[in-house]
């Protein structure tokens, strides 16, 4: 427990001891506000945030992953890995503080969109239910995200190489459940797989839960996306921490 | 304190260490010494739980490397090689970390912190990030970082490295000081730093230990200097 909260409490304080937390805030923040914006967020004099909603697989796909590169890649190219694998901490729990601080960082940079209900909360009467559920997905869908670029960062020791990596990893978790993407998919595999795919996808339990329907599967297929890519993480940092 | 059996490890068809067995006591400074690529960083990174060995075991401190590396690493000071750190970090927000992690905690933390900082001469740069250090500070940092914890024993990948003669005299001189109650490995490439602090020399070419003697013996032995031994050792193995 004591590695887990050394690592936790260095992690989120390195954030704010180096620009990149600003730089991704600014940034995440004018994007998070644009979208919606450019998608006539007044004009549709509709007091609820589905089109910010709608907007952040798009932007998380992208803003996530560049959270996610500096994890393990930067650790392995400074060589500090050595250090902190050499302290009485071990893989998981370096894997989980790690994970969980940045986790944190995501969910901070979500709470700063809070302009956003406050607006339409003045202008109208908005579903407060529904504006939370629409959190909880986004916060679990950055989780999986994360999860998927901690894997990648652990890959290599390259930040570029793990940055692109991941982005197309977390699209094809997105677009495997565009109905475009089921249409085409339709053609060639049976009904039956292009259900396996849909299901498969964030997407679909992302949108299910920012709907306001907080089913059980919806979660579980979060969590075990999650548990699955960050032990995946653990796997291949214990085979390559030192190569 | 340390006992080593038959320790291996490749890298593809590379074998770095090839079954190397020692021990070593309380009061013993042992130096590893051997050509670039000998294999002593690899066995230091084993012995410090970093690497996991192919074959063989090893305990430090009665704790087993494959099976309690937990309890190896607590009664551990390791130095790694370029003492690696956090950049970003001041050097004190850093030793805070490592105290951290070390579990030194309230008034315990604030006497380690006051003993190693004043012992490695930080206190000048105490509030600096590291990345703004010169490569001696650095490494002097790295040192305090291992010994936070007064740990029984101490693995430290070439600590003199990148010194100035005077940094590298004090060095010796806190090894010299610390070795009494610890059981020290150094790895280096100074051979007059191993006749000035080591009470034991090894010397390990192509993952093999070739030698485990006293520095006084050797030089008796061959009747020169160690650089020559090191240097008669070395190469005459190599060509047989």
């Amino acid at each position: 427990m004591n590695g887990f909260c050394a690592v936790f409490k260095r992690e989120l304080k390195g954030y704010f001891a180096t620009p990149v937390a600003y730089v991704f805030l600014v940034i995440f923040l004018f994007f998070a506000g644009y979208l919606p914006f450019r998608e006539k967020f007044f004009e549709m004099r509709q007091a609820d945030l589905q089109l910010f909603f709608n907007a952040l697989p798009l932007l998380f796909v992208f803003m996530v992953p560049s959270a996610a590169m500096r994890l393990w890649s930067e650790e392995r190219k400074s060589g500090s890995i050595e250090l902190l694998l050499t302290l009485p901490i071990t893989v998981c729990q370096a894997v989980l503080g790690k994970f969980i601080a940045a986790w944190c960082f995501l969910g901070i940079a979500l709470l700063l969109t809070f302009p956003l209900p406050l607006t339409v909360h003045y202008l109208g009467e908005p579903d407060w239910g529904l504006i939370i559920t629409g959190y909880i997905g986004a916060f679990l869908m950055a989780g999986g995200f994360l999860a998927i670029g901690s894997f990648f960062s652990a890959l290599t020791k390259n930040q570029v190489i793990s940055f692109i990596l991941s982005v197309v990893a977390c699209s094809v978790f997105v677009f495997a459940g565009n109905p475009t993407t089921l249409e085409y998919l339709a053609l060639t595999i049976s009904p039956t797989m292009v259900t396996v795919v849909e299901s498969l996808s964030l997407q679909t339990h992302y949108e299910s839960i920012a709907r306001g329907v907080i089913q059980f599967g919806d979660i579980a297929y979060f969590f075990i996306l999650i548990a699955a890519w960050v032990i995946a993480c653990m796997l291949v940092l214990e085979e390559r921490k030192a190569s | 304190m340390i006992d080593v059996r038959q320790l291996r490890r490749s890298f593809g068809p590379i074998v770095a260490v090839d079954g190397i067995s020692f021990a070593a006591q309380k009061g013993d400074v042992v130096g590893f010494l051997g050509p670039n690529g000998a294999g002593k960083s690899t066995a230091m990174k084993m012995l410090a739980c970093f690497l996991r060995p192919d074959g063989g075991t090893a305990t430090i401190c009665g704790h087993d490397i494959l099976n309690d590396p937990i309890g190896v690493r607590m009664s551990l000071g390791y130095l790694a090689e370029n003492a690696p750190a956090y950049n970003e970090m001041t050097v004190a927000g850093f030793l805070d970390f490592v105290c951290d992690a070390r579990q030194v905690k309230g008034g315990q933390r604030k006497k380690a912190l006051d003993r190693v900082v004043p012992l490695c001469s930080i206190e000048s740069v105490y509030h600096q990030t590291i990345e703004t250090l010169s490569k001696g500070y650095r490494r002097r940092v790295g040192l305090a970082q291992s010994l936070i914890h007064d740990p029984p024993v101490l693995i430290l990948d070439e600590p003199t490295d990148g010194l100035d003669p005077n940094q590298k005299h004090e060095v010796r001189r806190l090894i010299n000081t610390m070795s009494k109650d610890k059981c020290i490995i150094i790895s280096t490439h100074i051979l007059e730093e191993v006749e000035q602090v080591c009470t034991r020399a090894i010397i390990i070419a192509r993952g093999n230990i070739l030698v485990d003697s006293t520095p006084k013996e050797l030089t008796d032995k061959y009747k020169c200097s160690l650089t020559d031994v090191f240097r008669k050792i070395t190469t005459t193995k190599k060509t047989a």
